[in-house]
C-alpha cells in the first residue's frame, strides 16, 4: 500500500516537473521576445521620428523630386543655423541666414565650410529642423550631409543644399529653424 | 489621527519661527509671461481638486476610523454576500468620478495649455539660439538689429563663495549671478531655440514658465513673451555633470528703446574688441588679461593650479598639448596642437572659437603656455589667433 | 498518508548549519530571510547616502561634500533603494509568504531561487565598490549621472557608469529569475480548490509584477547594453554625430522605468488589503475589482512612459495622448481606494503596529498618487520637471507607498516567521516617528520645488535656506528612527511572547493555519480550498 502511494507520488512530482518545465520555456521565449523587441525599438523610433517629426529629424536621403505645385498664396520662413562641435577644426556658417519661399517652389542654399587645420579633417552633418512638425514636411533633394565631407588642410568649400516645403505643411507654420551640427566624422578616415 | 494635523501645526508655526524676513514661497513665483500665468492657473486648478478629493476621502476614513473601532466595540457589519452585480456597481462610482475629473475638469484647461505651450510657429518677433555646453550657456541673436550678437554667459558668483568651507556672508544672488545677462524686449514674442555641445542642458526660467531640454546635436524650441519688466532667474535642470548646480541662466526683459540701446552698445563692444586683436601685444599683458580668462572659463575642469581632475579632465601642468609647437612648418596651426584644442576643443571640450574672441583665446594660450607651472617662454599674437582662424 | 507524502525535499530533510546552510538553501522561507535581511542591510547602505546629501544640503554653501561626489551619491542612493532595498524586500515576501499562502510546499524552482538571490550582493557590491576604488585613486568614482543613465552624460563618465551597467545586468537577471520562480509556483503549485480568482491578493499583485518584469528588464538591458557598447565598441546608438539620438535613450529607459513603479508598489497593493481585512475584522472590499484594477495598470504602465520626459519636445499629439492615457491611471487606483477604505468601513477596527502604517500608508501614497496626477499635465509639468516637487512626490510614492507598506508588511507577518510577537509599543513609537518625521521631510521639498529649485544640485541660492533646513533635519530624525526598527526586528527574532498559529484575531488565510514560526517544511500534505 504504502509503496503504491509513494510511485503515485513520485509519478505526481514528474508530472508537476514536467508542467513547470514547460511553463518555463514558454517564459524564456517571452524574455527572449522582449530582448529582441529592446533591440526592435531602435529601427521602430527612427521610423516613427521620420514620420512625426519628433527629434527634428529629417530624412537623410535624397527626397524624390515630385512634381509638387507651388502654393503661391503664402511665404514660409526658413531660417538657417550651424554648430561646429568639438574636436572640429571647421568654420561652418550659412552664406544666407534665412529664406522666404512658397511652399513647393525648389530654393538652393550654400553653407560655406573651411577646415583651418593643417590635416585634412573627414566631418558630418547632422540637421535638425525645429519645430518638429515642420520636419517631415521639409524635402531635401540635394544635400552635404548625405555623406561624410573630406576638407583638405586650408581648404573651402561651398555646400549646396537644393530643398523645398512640402505644400502639405500645415498652414499655421510660418517659421521653421534649420540647424546642422558639423561633428568630427564617427567613422572618418583617420585622427 | 490627530498626529497629522499635528504635523501640519507643527510645520506652520516651526516656519513662522525661522527668521520673520525670509519671504516664503508656497506657490509658483510670480509669472510674467502668458505660459506661466496659465501654467499657474492650470496649477491652482489641479491642486484644489487634488486636494478636494484628498480631504472628502480623508474625512470618510477618518470618521471610520473612529466610529469603526474595536475599542468602541462595534461589531463588524459583514458586506452582503459578494454580488458581482453591486460590487461592479459601487466600485465603478469612484471611476466615474474620476473619469470626469481626468478627462472633463482638468482634462480640457490641460489640452489648451498644451496647445499653447507648443504654439512657436506664430510670427515671433525674434529668434534666440540658447547654446548649453559644460556648465555655461551661449546665447546668440539669429536676426533683426541684433544679428550677429552672440555672447557667453558664466556664473559670476565669486569662486571663493562656492568653494567648501566659506564662512562669510554669500551675495544676495549666490549662484544666481551671471557675467553676461540676455538682454529680451518686454512684450515681444520670442522664439528660444535650444541645443548643446556636449551633454543634455535644460534652460529654464521658473517665472517664465517654459522649459526645454536642449540636446548636443539637435534643435528644439520654445517661446517667452516675458510682460512686465525686471531681472528674471533660473537654472539648468537637467543633470549636466559636476558643475550642474553652476549654470545659473539671468534674463534682463527692458522696454523696446532700451533694448535697442543695448543692441548698439553690445554691438560697439564686440566690435572694439575684435579691434584689440589688431595691436600687438606684449607678453605681461596677455599673461595678466589670459589669467582672468583662465580663472573664468577654464578653472572649471583644469583647476585654477592647473592641475586638472584626471583622468577626465587633464592636467595643463606639464601637459604636451601646452607645452608643444603650436604651428607647424606650413605657417598652420597643428591639428592637435595647443591651440587647435583651445578653437575646436575635444570630446568633453568646447570648442572656444565660437565663445571667446581672438584676444581672450591669445591671452589664455599664452598665459598657460607661462604660468601653471609651464614655461614654453612664446608669446601667441590676437593678430596670430585671427588669421588661424580663417 | 502523512508518513509517505515526504516524496520531495528529501534530500533536506537533514539540511547543512551555519553558512553552508545559507549558501546551499534551496528552501523558500531561508531564502525569503536572506532577501529580507539584504534589503533591510541595502536600506541602511542607501539611506546613509541620502543623509551625506541631506547634511550637505542642510545650508547653502558647500561643508561637506564636493560637487562629483554628490552626483555620486544620488544616483547609487537610487540604484540602491529601488534594486537593492525595494525589489529585494517584495521579493523576500514573495519567497516567504506565496508557497504558505497558496499551500504549496515550496517554490517550484528551488535551485533557481537560490542562485536568484546570490547574484544580489555581487551586485551590490560593484555597485558600491567604485566609492572605495576611487580611494585608492582607481577611477573616478561611481556613477554620477543619476539613476537614470542618461547618455550622453553617462557616455562620457568613468569606470562607475561601467560598473553601474554590469550591476544593473546581473540586478536584472536576479528579478527575471525570481519572476520567472514565481509565475511557475502561481500557475502549477495552487493548492487543489484555489483558482486564479481565489488566490489571495498578495499572489494577485506578484504575478502581474511578475509579468511586468519579463517584459520590461529586458528593455532595460538592452537599453544599457546599447550604453555600454556606445561608450567602449564604436556604436553610435545614442551619438548624434553616427546617426543615433541621445532622447532614445530616454524611450527605451522609461519603458522600463514606468513599469518599474508598478512593479514596486503591485506587491504592496496586495498585501495591504489583507492587513486592512485582518485588523477590520471583515472581509475585504471588492476582490475581483481590484484583481482587474492589477491587470488595467499592469496594462496601462507600459504605454505611458513618455510622461518622464515631457521637457523633451515630442509633438503635439504625442503629448496629449501620454497626458491622458498618464491621467487614466487614476481610474484603477481611485477604484482601489475605494475598495480600501469599503473594507475598514463599518468594521471593528483596532491599531496594531500593522494597521497603523497600513492607514498612514493610504493617506501618504494618497498624496503621492494624487501629485502624480497633477504632474500628469504637461503644460504645469513644464514647471514642476527636474525640480524637487517631482523628488517630493515620487518618495511619497516610494518611500511611503513602497517602503512604509513594506514596514506595514514587516509588522504583519514578522509573529508568523519568528514565533514570537514584536514589541507593540515600540512598533507604535517607530509609525509615529517615521510618519511625522517623513512628512517634515518631503513637504517642503514640494514647495522648494514650486519655488523653482532644480533637483539633483550640490548647493543653492539662499532663498531656498529654510525648507531645506528643515528637510535635512527631519530627514536625520526619519534616518534615525529606523534604527528602533532593526532593534524590533532583532529582539523579535530573539524572543519574545510566543506568538498563536493564527497570530492576529481577524486574520485569513492559509498561512495562519500553520504553527508560528512555519515548520521548515511547510504543507507536506497539500491543503484543499473549497
Amino acid at each position: 500500500m504504502a509503496k503504491l502511494e509513494k510511485s503515485e507520488q513520485l509519478s505526481q512530482k514528474q508530472q508537476l516537473d514536467l508542467k513547470n518545465k514547460i511553463l518555463v520555456r514558454k517564459l524564456l521565449w517571452l524574455l527572449l521576445g522582449s530582448l529582441l523587441f529592446a533591440f526592435a525599438l531602435v529601427p521602430i523610433y527612427d521610423v516613427l521620428c521620420e514620420m512625426t517629426g519628433l527629434n527634428g529629424k529629417t530624412n537623410n536621403t535624397a527626397a524624390v523630386l515630385t512634381k509638387a505645385k507651388v502654393d503661391e498664396t503664402r511665404w514660409v520662413t526658413v531660417q538657417f543655423t550651424t554648430n561646429v562641435m568639438p574636436g572640429l577644426g571647421w568654420n561652418f556658417y550659412p552664406k544666407q541666414s534665412s529664406i522666404k519661399m512658397h511652399p513647393g517652389q525648389i530654393e538652393t542654399v550654400i553653407f560655406i565650410a573651411k577646415n583651418t587645420t593643417n590635416q585634412v579633417v573627414v566631418g558630418r552633418a547632422i540637421p535638425s529642423i525645429t519645430p518638429g512638425i515642420a520636419a517631415a514636411n521639409l524635402k531635401k533633394i540635394e544635400c552635404f550631409c548625405f555623406i561624410n565631407q573630406a576638407l583638405k588642410p586650408g581648404e573651402e568649400k561651398e555646400m549646396p543644399l537644393r530643398f523645398f516645403v512640402s505644400p502639405e505643411l500645415p498652414k499655421d507654420v510660418s517659421d521653421m529653424t534649420l540647424s546642422y551640427a558639423f561633428f568630427p566624422s564617427v567613422d572618418g578616415v583617420k585622427e | 489621527m490627530r498626529g497629522y494635523r499635528n504635523i501640519c501645526l507643527g510645520i506652520l508655526s516651526m516656519l513662522a519661527s525661522l527668521s520673520a524676513h525670509a519671504e516664503y514661497a508656497w506657490n509658483f513665483p510670480e509669472p510674467v509671461t502668458p505660459m506661466a500665468l496659465d501654467t499657474l492657473h492650470v496649477h491652482n486648478k489641479f491642486m484644489l481638486i487634488s486636494m478636494a478629493i484628498f480631504f472628502v476621502v480623508l474625512a470618510i476614513m477618518i470618521y471610520s476610523i473612529f466610529a469603526h473601532r474595536k475599542s468602541k466595540n462595534f461589531k463588524p457589519v459583514a458586506d452582503k454576500a459578494p454580488s458581482t452585480g453591486m460590487e461592479i456597481f459601487w466600485t465603478l462610482i469612484p471611476f466615474a468620478i474620476l473619469l470626469l475629473i481626468d478627462f472633463v475638469i482638468m482634462g480640457i484647461p490641460a489640452y489648451h495649455s498644451v496647445v499653447m505651450m507648443e504654439d512657436t510657429r506664430d510670427k515671433a518677433t525674434m529668434v534666440v539660439k540658447v547654446t548649453g555646453s559644460q556648465w555655461r550657456w551661449q546665447y546668440e541673436y539669429m536676426d533683426g538689429d541684433a544679428q550677429g550678437i552672440k555672447f557667453v554667459s558664466n556664473l559670476s558668483t565669486p569662486k571663493e563663495q562656492t568653494d567648501k568651507g566659506f564662512e562669510g556672508k554669500k551675495d544676495e544672488q549666490y549662484l544666481l549671478e551671471v557675467d553676461n545677462r540676455l538682454v529680451l524686449p518686454v512684450g515681444e514674442k520670442v522664439r528660444i531655440l535650444m541645443t548643446a555641445t556636449d551633454v543634455m542642458h535644460n534652460w529654464w526660467v521658473p517665472q517664465f514658465g517654459s522649459s526645454r531640454l536642449a540636446v548636443p546635436g539637435f534643435l528644439r524650441e520654445t517661446w517667452v513673451q516675458v510682460d512686465k519688466a525686471g531681472t528674471y532667474r533660473g537654472q539648468c535642470k537637467e543633470l549636466c555633470g559636476k558643475g550642474h548646480g553652476y549654470m545659473p541662466v539671468v534674463v534682463d526683459a527692458v522696454p523696446m528703446e532700451e533694448y535697442k540701446a543695448w543692441v548698439v552698445a553690445k554691438k560697439a563692444e564686440m566690435a572694439k574688441a575684435s579691434a584689440g586683436a589688431d595691436k600687438e601685444w606684449t607678453k605681461d599683458e596677455l599673461i595678466a588679461e589670459g589669467k582672468g580668462v583662465y580663472e573664468k572659463n577654464c578653472a572649471v575642469c583644469h583647476q585654477v593650479s592647473g592641475a586638472g581632475l584626471p583622468p577626465a579632465f587633464p592636467a595643463l601642468t606639464g601637459s604636451k598639448v601646452a607645452n608643444g609647437p603650436i604651428f607647424g612648418a606650413d605657417g598652420k596651426y597643428l591639428k592637435d596642437g595647443h591651440l587647435d584644442r583651445v578653437l575646436n576643443g575635444i570630446r568633453v571640450m568646447p570648442g572656444w572659437k565660437a565663445l571667446l574672441n581672438d584676444t581672450e583665446i591669445a591671452a589664455v594660450i599664452t598665459y598657460e603656455r607661462n604660468a601653471l607651472g609651464n614655461s614654453v617662454g612664446d608669446v601667441l599674437q590676437p593678430s596670430q589667433v585671427k588669421v588661424a582662424r580663417q | 498518508m502523512s508518513t509517505t507524502t515526504v516524496a520531495h525535499h528529501d534530500e533536506h530533510a537533514e539540511h547543512p548549519t551555519g553558512i553552508m546552510r545559507w549558501l546551499t538553501t534551496t528552501n523558500h522561507k531561508d531564502i525569503g530571510t536572506m532577501y529580507l535581511t539584504f534589503s533591510l542591510i541595502m536600506f541602511f547602505v542607501g539611506g546613509a547616502m541620502i543623509l551625506g546629501i541631506r547634511a550637505e544640503l542642510f545650508q547653502p554653501g558647500l561643508q561637506l561634500i564636493n560637487p562629483e561626489f554628490f552626483n555620486q551619491l544620488i544616483g547609487v542612493h537610487a540604484l540602491i533603494m529601488i534594486f537593492a532595498a525595494l525589489m529585494p524586500a517584495a521579493t523576500g515576501f514573495a519567497n516567504w509568504m506565496i508557497p504558505l499562502q497558496i499551500g504549496a510546499p515550496d517554490m517550484a524552482l528551488p535551485r533557481l531561487n537560490n542562485w536568484g538571490f546570490w547574484l544580489l550582493p555581487p551586485s551590490a557590491i560593484l555597485l558600491t565598490l567604485p566609492f572605495t576604488l576611487a580611494m585608492f585613486g582607481i577611477g573616478d568614482g561611481a556613477l554620477a549621472t543619476g539613476w537614470t543613465f542618461y547618455p550622453p552624460l553617462s557616455v562620457q563618465g568613468g569606470i562607475g557608469v561601467d560598473f553601474a551597467i554590469f550591476a544593473v545586468h546581473l540586478l536584472g537577471v536576479s528579478s527575471v529569475l525570481g519572476s520567472i520562480n514565481i509565475i511557475v509556483t502561481l500557475f502549477n503549485m495552487r493548492a487543489p480548490g484555489m483558482t486564479l480568482m481565489k488566490m489571495p491578493l498578495f499572489a494577485w499583485g506578484w504575478l502581474i509584477t511578475a509579468f511586468l518584469l519579463v517584459a520590461t528588464i529586458p528593455v532595460l538591458a538592452g537599453a544599457v547594453t546599447m550604453l555600454l557598447t556606445d561608450r567602449h565598441f564604436g556604436t553610435h546608438f545614442f551619438d548624434a554625430a553616427g546617426g543615433g539620438d541621445p532622447v532614445m535613450f530616454q524611450h527605451l529607459f522609461w519603458f522600463f522605468g514606468h513599469p518599474e513603479v508598478y512593479i514596486l508598489l503591485l506587491p504592496v497593493w496586495g498585501f495591504i488589503p489583507q492587513i486592512l481585512e485582518t485588523f477590520s475584522r471583515k472581509p475585504m472590499y471588492g476582490y475581483k475589482a481590484q484583481v482587474y484594477s492589477f491587470w488595467a495598470i499592469g496594462g496601462l504602465s507600459v504605454v505611458v512612459w513618455a510622461h518622464h520626459f515631457f521637457t523633451s519636445g515630442m509633438p503635439v499629439p504625442a503629448l496629449l495622448y501620454f497626458m491622458y492615457s498618464t491621467m487614466a491611471i487614476s481610474l484603477p487606483l481611485a477604484v482601489m481606494f475605494f475598495c480600501w477604505i469599503k473594507t475598514m468601513w463599518k468594521g471593528s477596527m483596532s491599531f496594531e503596529t500593522p494597521m497603523l502604517f497600513t492607514v498612514g500608508w493610504i493617506i501618504l501614497f494618497g498624496i503621492g498618487g494624487l501629485t502624480g496626477l497633477v504632474l500628469a499635465d504637461v503644460a504645469a509639468d513644464a514647471q514642476y520637471h527636474n525640480s524637487y516637487f517631482v523628488v517630493a512626490h515620487f518618495h511619497y510614492t516610494l518611500f511611503a507607498g513602497g517602503i512604509m507598506g513594506i514596514m506595514a508588511g514587516v509588522y504583519f507577518w514578522l509573529p508568523k516567521m519568528t514565533g514570537h510577537m514584536y514589541n507593540e509599543k515600540l512598533g507604535k513609537v517607530h509609525f509615529w516617528l517615521t510618519a511625522i518625521s517623513f512628512n517634515l521631510t518631503f513637504i517642503p521639498q514640494f514647495f522648494l520645488g514650486l519655488a523653482g529649485m532644480p533637483r539633483r544640485i550640490p548647493d543653492y541660492a539662499l532663498q531656498f535656506a529654510e525648507f531645506n533646513m528643515i528637510s535635512s533635519i527631519a530627514a536625520f530624525v526619519l534616518g534615525f528612527s529606523q534604527l528602533l526598527f532593526v532593534y524590533n526586528i532583532v529582539t523579535c527574532i530573539k524572543g519574545g511572547k510566543k506568538a498563536t498559529d493564527q497570530v492576529w484575531e481577524g486574520a485569513q488565510g492559509l498561512e495562519w493555519t500553520l504553527p508560528s514560526p512555519p515548520p521548515y517544511h511547510s504543507f507536506t500534505e497539500q491543503p484543499t480550498v473549497k
